[in-house]
């Protein structure tokens, strides 16, 4: 792993459960999903049951009915993207009472989606606990256009709004849960390294 | 350091506020303006008892955009403390002039926070009267529990109460009454901070009761500002220059320092910020570490000492200094 050398990177410690939160709420995606049901595995089933897992990714039925057997006995609910999963993780958080311990596993736009949304009820991110399972494909914000790109698998990349090329730092914004990307070519237009899909 | 600087003040007021709490005002020695501090800060107070010299941290009361003067206030804690409070009481009247250095701030409230919840025990209420002041006039939304021993130890409860209205709640022992931590930290809404200031019993009961309510560390805050502990003399070689001084009883390993002339760093002097961490090449004594800073695993390892609050207990000990 190359060190850390950009202080806004975040860091993923991996779960662990806080037994004196009186409500778990954990947010995941399919490969965040596995992390959760080890966490359950580690905790004892009393965890679990004051646990809620939003599985925000989409999946098939029969997808659904193993995983739920997995996590019980945690209530399970399924949203089929990860915007319809953060629209239900807010409408929780809005009548929340302290108490209630945030986790977040999975993709790296997943966890950040979640530790941007939990800033507007006041949670402080270093209190979400985090782990990163699957792609480690980025969210990417252009700095010249502003634009979002998701999924973002390579460095560099080519912006979908402006058209400039990206070299993608590893300086990320909580506010905007994005990595940002910078115009690589500045100088000499059209000298640009090679593409390496590094974010696979 | 930006710890050493001071600046001269002299004493326009001095009110006993309750049984044992006196409230001091400092004005500037040429009327000029004091610095603007922010809601939770504090200053250190030198005073020179006889042949010794001691800086006391005290919270500012005030406005933190009154820059006309600072306000503290001083329990008298009786014979068995240092003596800096019995200074306060006994030697410092209307006319007497002091240093003070700049207002520092270690317990700021969470400027993201959706509501405030302050709890105090006795003196502990002074952080938040300028804290109060400043959450105040953002307009955030916060309440007060305040445990006192009687309506006459405590300090400033009419005022509070007049001033804050039902976000004020006081509670006297006098009366058995206890603060209902349980119930208060339960029915919080999410994004709630927790502060605490009083007795250390209540400062470890409170940070107890938020975990196990499950409110996460990021949300709970603390402030303690203990005089460091006196014990038996003993020897701090200072590796870089070779000297030897003599720590005496009653004194911190820094206070002996800056009596010997050595500029060594340092901020709130309570064993809180971590600024005067220093390195220990060398000791043939047990360290008593006095400071709420340094981790358990640090402590273990022997190799660092916050020279404001610890000592050890006999023998010497050499510091990278």
């Amino acid at each position: 792993m190359t060190p850390i050398t950009i202080k806004s990177r975040p860091v993923y410690p991996g779960l662990s459960p806080d037994l004196n939160a009186r409500i778990n709420l954990i947010v995941c995606d399919k490969g965040g999903a596995a992390a959760v049901s080890e966490l359950f595995a580690r905790a004892e089933p009393p965890f679990a049951k004051r646990s809620t897992v939003f599985v925000a990714d989409t999946l098939s039925t029969s997808e659904m009915e193993t995983l739920k057997k997995e996590l019980a006995p945690a209530a399970c609910e399924f949203l089929p993207t990860l915007s319809s999963g953060i629209g239900r993780l807010r409408e929780v958080l809005n009548d929340a009472p302290m108490g209630l311990r945030l986790y977040a596993a999975g993709t790296e736009p997943l966890i950040g989606s979640v530790v941007q949304a939990a800033a507007d009820y006041g949670i402080d991110h270093l209190s979400i606990r985090t782990e990163h399972r699957g792609s480690l494909m980025r969210r990417v914000q252009c700095v010249h256009c502003k634009g979002f790109i998701e999924n973002v698998t390579t460095n560099p990349v080519t912006c979908t709004h402006c058209g400039l090329t990206l070299f993608v730092r590893d300086h990320y914004s909580r506010r905007l849960a994005a990595f940002q990307g910078v115009c690589i070519d500045a100088e000499i237009p059209g000298d640009v390294p090679p593409t390496e899909a590094i974010y696979q | 350091m930006s710890g050493s600087l001071l600046r001269r003040v002299r004493v326009a007021e001095v009110e006993q506020v309750a049984a044992r709490i006196k409230r001091f005002r400092f004005v500037d020695i040429d009327n000029a303006p004091l610095s603007e501090f922010s809601g939770g800060s504090h200053i250190s107070v030198v005073m020179h008892s006889g042949d010794r010299m001691m800086r006391n941290p005290y919270s500012l009361m005030g406005s933190p955009t009154d820059t006309s003067s600072y306000q503290i206030s001083v329990l008298h804690c009786g014979k068995d403390s240092r003596g800096g409070s019995q200074f306060m009481h006994e030697n410092v009247a209307v006319g007497t002039e002091l240093e003070i250095s700049e207002p520092l701030n270690l317990f700021p409230p969470a400027k993201l926070a959706k509501k405030h919840v302050l709890l105090a025990g006795g003196i502990g209420i002074t952080p938040f009267m300028s804290m109060m002041n400043d959450l105040d006039s953002l307009r955030s939304d916060f309440e007060l529990h305040y445990g006192v021993r009687s309506l006459e130890e405590g300090a400033y409860c009419k005022y509070l109460q007049s001033r804050y209205g039902s976000r004020v709640n006081i509670y006297r022992q006098d009366q058995g009454q206890m603060i209902p931590l349980q119930t208060i930290l339960g029915e919080q809404r999410l994004g709630s901070h927790m502060y605490v200031c009083g007795p250390k019993p209540m400062i470890d009961w409170a940070l107890q009761t938020a975990e196990l309510l499950g409110w996460p560390d990021e949300n709970v805050h603390y402030e303690q500002f203990s005089a460091p502990p006196s014990g038996t003399p003993f020897i701090v070689k200072l590796a870089k220059t070779g000297r030897e001084i003599m720590v005496k009883g009653h004194q911190s390993i820094l206070e002996a320092l800056e009596e010997n002339g050595v500029d060594a760093p340092f901020l709130c002097r309570g064993g809180a910020c971590g600024q005067c961490e220093t390195g220990v090449i060398a000791c043939d004594g047990y360290i008593e570490h006095n400071d709420h800073f340094l981790s358990e695993a640090e402590r273990v390892s022997g190799k660092k000492i916050m020279i404001c609050m610890s000592r050890i207990q006999t023998g010497s000990i050499t510091l990278d200094l």
